[in-house]
């Protein structure tokens, strides 16, 4: 099991103190939260891609290959990649560069993201936004596989001779993960290539996701990829902790009752029984998280959303050193405990490259082990 | 026997108690009378908007329903027949009213009976019925019986005029076109999604996504 933290990097007010970080403080806080997050001993940590105020990431591979560099272990995603308004070409040339950079440390998450001048924006057409997801990624999946590689597609320029470059480190593509709130396509798409599903789970009740996991679980069966156990699902979670729950719900509250999504809504009570929001404890925040099990299955990834709707960096900060000391060591045995041997580990570049060679190996040549 | 059809009314008075939902209340016996008459049997709810108002608010603003307007969003849909009926604010149905129907997936009413009826202070206002709640209904595609009721303040005390059908009359021949109209469609309509966060279940095979685009 995999544990990290997923970042919107929407500049918002801090509704305590009325303060607005600059776009600059709130991209070096987005760094510094992620060295945190190596520091703590998470596995991933993955940043949004947006191109509109008030988000500052619009260029997630600078950012990226910059954490890269001053970390040694963790997972560099994304949280996600637009693959809708971004160019397929681009998106193959970027990250892979990204994954020699980080020694393999990187996959991502494929998104069509919800805003709408987005698209025209970038030349493109929401109403084309499942048929912009499927075709550009039909064209990524095979620039990172073939070495020469035609293309003619309906949104973009044809592809006579091209490749690719830099090529995937020791030629094992980035692992992709496809994320939605709410296609059913997009769980299939996942599912037909073998690919990880990511459940974002945070708006929005949790028996909607429950049902697009079980489809994605279904059709990965389906198409020989495993068992719908075996499927590589991700999940989120949006979490705020104190050493004790009163505390961590008085001071949430502010933050809550003017975020930036649900804000001027629903109470924070109403809100914490409806979705997986857990405002509490770190025994809180354990037990909510183990649930997810219960719902989802065994699962490969799991991120949190920390680091929004104003709160200052170091509380942040106060939050992960406090998930790493009561909540991290907690949540692995368990899940760990819980895992049967025959699910896998969340998606590694070693552990791609160890399947790609296992498979390459003539089949009389594997040793007999029954 | 055949299971009873299911008829709900949902209303978007405000008052208790509320001339809207009396007017709902009489259009549901008005149906039910009438279908009595073909031996098919009928159960009723009604759906006070008054009561989710909040909800309906919440959903707006996060995108899914909670536990109560999940409830009564099901219920519409799984309906056979709706009867729907709004208070006349500021030349058109309440805002109430539209944001109920904002909620639910544009293709949860598709082909579903329905009775479309208002209220309001004077008779002035009757048309919102044909120019705001009857494109409403068309635009979401559901079947809309061709009788439209409207009952203004003092028509509660009036007899027919002359040339002018009195309540009853309207309220009657309204009912028997909706029961017209459910009695001769199949009894509990394929379930449709209901709202943003229930289109889970259909999947188009991925290779049929890749062939539409030219790519099989």
């Amino acid at each position: 099991m995999q544990f990290g933290i997923f970042t919107v990097g929407d500049v918002t007010v801090d509704p305590t103190t009325g303060r607005e970080p600059t776009e600059h403080e709130r991209i070096k806080a987005m760094v510094a939260i992620a060295l945190k997050a190596e520091e703590i001993g998470m596995d991933v940590f993955a940043t949004g891609e947006h191109h509109n105020p008030p988000f500052v990431p619009s260029s997630p591979t600078t950012m990226l290959g910059y954490i890269a560099a001053r970390t040694e272990r963790i997972i560099l995603s994304t949280s996600t990649t637009l693959i809708t308004t971004n160019d397929p070409v681009k998106i193959a040339e970027d990250y892979a560069m990204l994954q020699h950079l980080a020694d393999g440390r990187v996959d991502l998450m494929m998104g069509r993201g919800n805003t709408g001048p987005v698209y025209p924006w970038f030349g493109q057409d929401i109403r084309q936004g499942i048929p912009l997801a499927i075709e550009n990624y039909a064209l990524l999946h095979e620039l990172w596989r073939k070495e020469v590689v035609d293309w003619e597609g309906r949104f973009r320029t044809p592809l006579q001779s091209f490749t690719s470059t830099p090529r995937p480190l020791d030629g094992v593509p980035p692992f992709v993960w496809h994320g939605s709130i709410r296609s059913p396509e997009i769980a299939e798409q996942a599912a037909y290539y073998g690919d990880g599903f990511f459940a974002n789970n945070i708006f929005w009740p949790r028996d909607h996701f429950v049902r697009l996991i079980n489809l994605y679980r279904d059709r990965f069966e389906h198409y020989g990829h495993g068992t719908r156990e075996q499927a590589i699902v991700g999940v989120g979670g949006q979490i705020f902790m104190r050493r004790n729950s009163q505390e961590a719900v008085r001071e949430f509250r502010p933050y809550f009752d003017n975020a930036p999504v649900y804000g001027h809504g629903p109470s924070l009570e109403e809100f914490t029984d409806q979705t997986p929001l857990t405002v509490g404890s770190p025994q809180e925040v354990i037990d909510k998280t183990l649930t997810f099990r219960d719902s989802f299955g065994d699962y490969q990834r799991q991120l949190f959303l920390m680091d929004h709707a104003g709160l200052p960096l170091k509380t942040v900060l106060e939050q992960l050193d406090l998930f790493g000391e009561e909540v991290l060591p907690v949540l692995r045995a368990e899940f760990a405990a819980r895992r049967p041997a025959e699910v896998p580990d969340g998606p590694t570049h070693a552990a791609l490259v160890a399947r790609r060679d296992a498979a390459a190996v003539p089949a009389d040549a594997v040793p007999q082990t029954s | 026997m055949a299971a009873p059809l299911k008829l709900v009314v949902v209303s978007a008075g405000l008052g208790k108690p509320s001339s809207t939902r009396l007017l709902g209340d009489r259009l549901a016996e008005a149906t039910r009378r009438s279908l009595d008459e073909r031996e098919v049997a009928v159960e009723a709810h009604t759906i006070e908007l008054r009561d989710l108002a909040v909800d309906i608010a919440h959903n707006l603003v996060t995108g899914f329903p909670p536990p109560g307007l999940r409830a009564a969003i099901d219920t519409v849909v799984s309906a056979d027949a709706l009867i729907v009926v709004s208070p006349i604010f500021s030349a058109s149905y309440s805002g109430l009213f539209k944001s109920f129907f904002d909620v639910l997936d544009n293709t949860a009413l598709i082909g579903k009976p329905v009775l479309i009826a208002a209220t309001g202070g004077t008779a002035r206002h009757s048309l919102a019925l044909e120019h705001a709640l009857r494109p409403l209904f068309a635009y979401l595609r559901a079947t809309v019986v061709p009788t439209s009721v409207y009952v203004a303040t003092d028509e509660w005390g009036a007899a027919a005029g002359e040339g002018v059908e009195g309540v009853g009359t309207r309220i009657a021949r309204a009912g028997g076109e909706l029961a017209d109209l459910v009695a001769g469609s199949p009894p509990h309509p394929v379930t449709r999604p209901s709202s943003a966060t229930d289109t889970v279940d259909e999947v188009v095979p991925f290779a049929e996504q890749l062939a539409a685009l030219g790519r099989g």
